[in-house]
């Protein structure tokens, strides 16, 4: 099945079956590898992407229902060669270890920053659900802070 | 271009005792080779002896205490392993003045790509971004014969890597004199360049304008420790960009150009054995390139990914199933102290005086574990003329490699494994089968083949950390102090049956090697008592092999055996009303091992204001443990809401000799903190049917960024070496948070995952 969308800012067809789940077109057909796969069930968020301005886990989003949709992933958040704030933040903290889970992350911080720029520690625990088993958790809360606080200025 | 070989010859046990001494009487010879053409067949060698090499053990006469120190080499920090002849390349000095550096070492987030860069941009005298590292593959670079492990990255490779940096330097140095027409004695190295009284050399001048390299080095000076501009600098971590804008590649994000994608069947439950395979419907759905079925083995080959998938449940597959399906029962009753081989690995005075009616006995618990890596173990293999070439992410590239030769029937140098950033080890990427499925199916197609375990299969067909039973008896007199204490641990498979043991000792087999190292070293590590000031103590390990495959997770029985030993001790202090910290130091030695372990207790209590008064509602709790020489002590604070533990802040006292990079320890301890808490807290995989359950996330509970305590990390740094830090902070934790909930609710918790039992 052919399916239209813009990732990242740039028009694409692609012809794959249309239950391909979007996080294999986008690494498997598009080759990008910057949003992973974690565990295929939607629990982890290692695969997370902003649809439409909406953070989903794109390892259980079948393509089809990509079809007109603007999508964004790690390598388009950040615009013009400037860092995203989060990435920013993510980077004055030394977040990363392993760094396999972190794309996710970013971009589901990116997301909650979009709703709610300036988020209590509460409404971060609430909305920050992806799994790091490096136990990076202590700094990303500080960059998240890090980050609305350069949002911000 | 210059590239420093760094060969060894064989070693043996009497080379291990000599090596430090060794590391003085570096023999060197060199070759060069400028451009592609001229490559001189002599060229650089440097055979140091060193670099990764210990001999462990091989047709020595086991003893107890032999068997012990066999076991303690690889356990407790020995500079890793070799016992082949291979030349080696670490260095390459680019026509740009940059250095390539070729880590033996795989970087899974312990951050040693950025202390192996300190390390040698130390000595090299240049600015570390200049000094890019990578993976060595197994045809190109040193080659690991160990594995990435063990907390022993940082401390088998700190001499070696110095003393090659700095030959490397001279080697520049007596260059440049010559391009100079200055005595090589007048020049210093600075900032990447080389600098005499009159004009200076950058590297890249050197290293494209010399046309040879000639040089004998003797005496070679390594910098002294007061000299350390870069070792000990909190640097960021150098793949910290690329790793926040998504670019890094890790071993599933491995292609080839026209890869197609694989799908295997695997065993459906644990003990099931493949006997026979039909393809049925599977050749001929959508995209289906080929359905392989070989004497031990079932794929289909597909254009994509989700092709592939379906295509194999069409396949029609004969398992030979078990006698019985494994229970959650069987798995409980196997590991239990009484049960099993029973191995004494520690025996100090006499502990006969524990007797039935004056000794305090308790037991603790801890279920099986999964690694949970959040990438998980995929590769992409392309098979070419008799060779293959692997990218993947591996913890021992060299053992993979003999595996995909043997699978293919090919010699070992027409493999080539490039390894890839990690998406976490923890000790599962020591199992890389899927290596092998990717190269027989790249094999049996002519393409580049990819393939990768699905979550469910992580848990069902990987593999697991083994459950424990601790049993700790002991006898205190009037005065509250331990007249005899006794540790009885019981574990399954860690190091045992593992393909690293047979590696180690190959090539005895691996029941051989079993015996020689007696008890399993990987599921007793952290259970000796370290409580040297008691006259009387044992430690006893006992060992059954599960109907299916547990292994090596972060810091093997480290977490497990230090909740039982600390705990305990806790409630011997409770017992005997007598304060934690006070108990703790009294049993401890005056000697440097006891030393170091009463300091961390000493600095994290001070800094953890243990003794304060909390708030309402909150509790702290105590524990340390040594593991790999690098002591640590913890102070949990907890809350209860709900019943739901809460751990509100973990303060961390850590002395891990020599620090390289403060930040990238602190980073290793907060995050050793945070998977044992989760650990601790939370997760159990338990056995129904022959089926890990749960076999996903989202139903194997593990903790969530609202899970995360404060952690406050205190450095202490004495001696001359770097010791272990990747596995030792995850020591206490366990028993730090069940002391912090004892203390504040009376409830004593014996049994991981705690969470379980709050009710």
């Amino acid at each position: 099945m052919k399916i239209d969308f813009t990732i990242n800012g740039i028009p694409k067809t692609v012809d794959v079956p249309e239950n391909m789940p979007l996080l294999w077109v986008v690494r498997d057909v598009l080759e990008m590898k910057g949003t992973k796969f974690g565990c295929g069930q939607a629990a982890c968020g290692a695969c997370t992407v902003h649809l439409d301005g909406e953070a989903i886990r794109s390892c259980s989003f079948a393509v089809q229902y990509a079809q007109g949709k603007y999508i964004t992933t790690i390598e388009g958040l950040s615009k013009e060669g400037k860092l995203h704030p989060v990435q920013q933040a993510w980077i004055e903290e030394i977040v990363p270890q392993c760094g396999y889970c972190q794309p996710g992350f970013m971009m589901s911080v990116a997301n909650l920053l979009d709703k709610i720029p300036n988020p209590t520690d509460e409404e971060i625990d609430d909305n920050i659900t992806n799994i790091c088993r490096c136990g990076t958790y202590y700094r990303m809360r500080k960059a998240i802070h890090r980050a609305a606080e350069l949002n911000r200025s | 271009m210059l590239v420093i070989r760094c060969s060894e010859t064989r070693t043996s046990n009497n080379e291990i005792r000599k090596q430090k001494s060794e590391y003085q009487k570096t023999n060197i010879e060199y070759r060069n080779y400028m451009g592609k053409k001229s490559i001189n067949r002599r060229g650089f060698i440097l055979k140091t002896g060193v670099g990764l090499g210990v001999l462990l053990g091989v047709g020595v006469v086991a003893c107890g205490p032999l068997r012990r120190t066999i076991a303690q080499k690889v356990v407790e920090g020995a500079p890793g392993y070799k016992n082949e002849y291979e030349a080696y390349i670490w260095f390459e000095l680019q026509p740009d003045g940059s250095i390539i550096l070729h880590s033996p070492k795989v970087e899974m987030g312990q951050g040693i790509f950025t202390a192996l860069a300190q390390i040698a941009a130390e000595e090299l005298e240049m600015d570390y971004h200049n000094i890019k590292v990578v993976h060595a593959t197994t045809n190109h670079g040193p080659i690991d014969a160990l594995s990435t492990g063990g907390s022993l990255t940082i401390p088998s490779l700190y001499q070696p890597l110095r003393e090659l940096a700095s030959t490397m330097r001279e080697m520049i140095k007596i260059n440049a004199a010559k391009l100079l027409g200055v005595p090589a004695n007048t020049l210093a190295l600075k900032n990447g360049e080389v600098i005499g009284s009159n004009a200076k050399l950058s590297f890249a001048e050197i290293a494209t304008k010399s046309t040879e390299w000639h040089l004998k080095i003797e005496n070679l000076v390594l910098k002294s420790k007061k000299d350390f501009t870069l070792i000990g600098k909190p640097i960021p971590r150098i793949d910290l960009v690329p790793k926040v804008k998504g670019e890094t590649l890790f071993g599933i994000d491995s292609t080839f150009p026209n890869m197609l994608f694989g799908s295997v069947a695997r065993p459906p439950v644990f003990g099931a054995v493949f006997k026979s395979a039909e393809a049925g419907n599977a050749a001929n759905m959508p995209g289906v390139i080929k359905v392989i079925i070989e004497d031990n083995f079932a794929a289909v080959v597909a254009t994509s990914r989700v092709q592939a998938e379906a295509a194999k449940k069409a396949l029609k597959i004969n398992w030979a199933m078990p006698d019985k399906l494994v229970q959650q029962a069987d798995v409980e009753a196997l590991v239990r102290v009484g049960v099993g081989k029973d191995v004494i690995i520690q025996k100090e005075g006499n502990t006969g005086i524990l007797k039935d009616d004056n000794t305090f006995t308790k037991e603790y618990y801890s279920p099986l574990g999964a690694h949970a890596q959040i990438e998980p173990n995929g590769s992409a293999a392309f098979y070419q003329n008799g060779k293959v070439v692997v990218k993947m992410s591996t913890q021992v590239a060299k053992i993979t490699r003999d595996e995909v030769a043997k699978a293919l029937k090919i010699d070992a140098e027409n493999v080539d494994i490039q390894s890839q950033y990690l998406g976490g080890g923890f000790g599962r990427r020591l199992q890389t089968s899927h290596a092998i499925e990717a190269a027989l199916m790249s094999k049996s197609v002519g393409k580049p083949v990819h393939v990768f375990f699905e979550r469910s299969e992580e848990f069902q067909n990987g593999v697991l950390r083994p459950p424990t039973h601790n049993i700790l008896k002991a006898k205190l007199d009037a005065n509250g102090t331990i007249e005899a204490i006794e540790h009885h641990t019981a574990s399954a498979d860690v190091a045992f049956n593992s393909t690293l043991l047979a590696n180690i000792f190959k090539p005895l087999s691996s029941s051989v090697a079993e015996s020689l190292v007696g008890a399993d070293f990987g599921a007793w590590r952290g259970g000796m008592i370290q409580y040297k000031n008691i006259k009387n103590y044992s430690t006893t390990a006992y060992h059954k092999e599960l109907p299916f495959q547990t292994s090596w997770w972060r810091g093997l029985g480290l977490l497990a055996n230090t909740f039982a030993i600390e705990s305990f001790m806790d409630e011997l202090a409770h017992h005997s009303k007598q304060d934690s910290l006070a108990f703790r130091l009294k049993h401890l030695s005056d000697d440097a091992r006891g030393n170091s372990i009463k300091n961390v207790l000493k600095a994290v209590c001070e800094k953890s204001g243990w003794g304060k008064s909390l708030p309402e509602g909150h509790g702290m709790g105590l524990a340390c443990s040594i593991d790999v020489n690098t002591p640590v002590a913890q102070v949990a604070e907890v809350e209860i809401k709900n019943g739901q533990i809460k751990v509100k802040k973990v303060t961390c006292a850590i002395d891990p000799g020599i620090i390289i990079n403060p930040d990238g320890v602190k980073a290793q301890v907060e995050g050793a903190i945070i998977m044992g808490l989760s650990a601790t807290l939370f997760e159990e995989v338990t056995v129904k049917d022959g089926l890990a359950t749960p076999n996903a996330f989202g139903f194997y509970p593990m903790a969530y960024l609202r899970d995360a305590p404060q952690i406050e990390v205190v450095l202490l740094s004495t001696g001359e070496s770097p010791r272990g830090v990747g596995e030792p902070p995850i020591g206490p934790i366990g028993a730090a948070i069940a002391n912090a909930v004892f203390n504040l609710t009376g409830k004593r918790l014996n049994r991981i995952p705690l969470q379980s039992y709050m009710t």
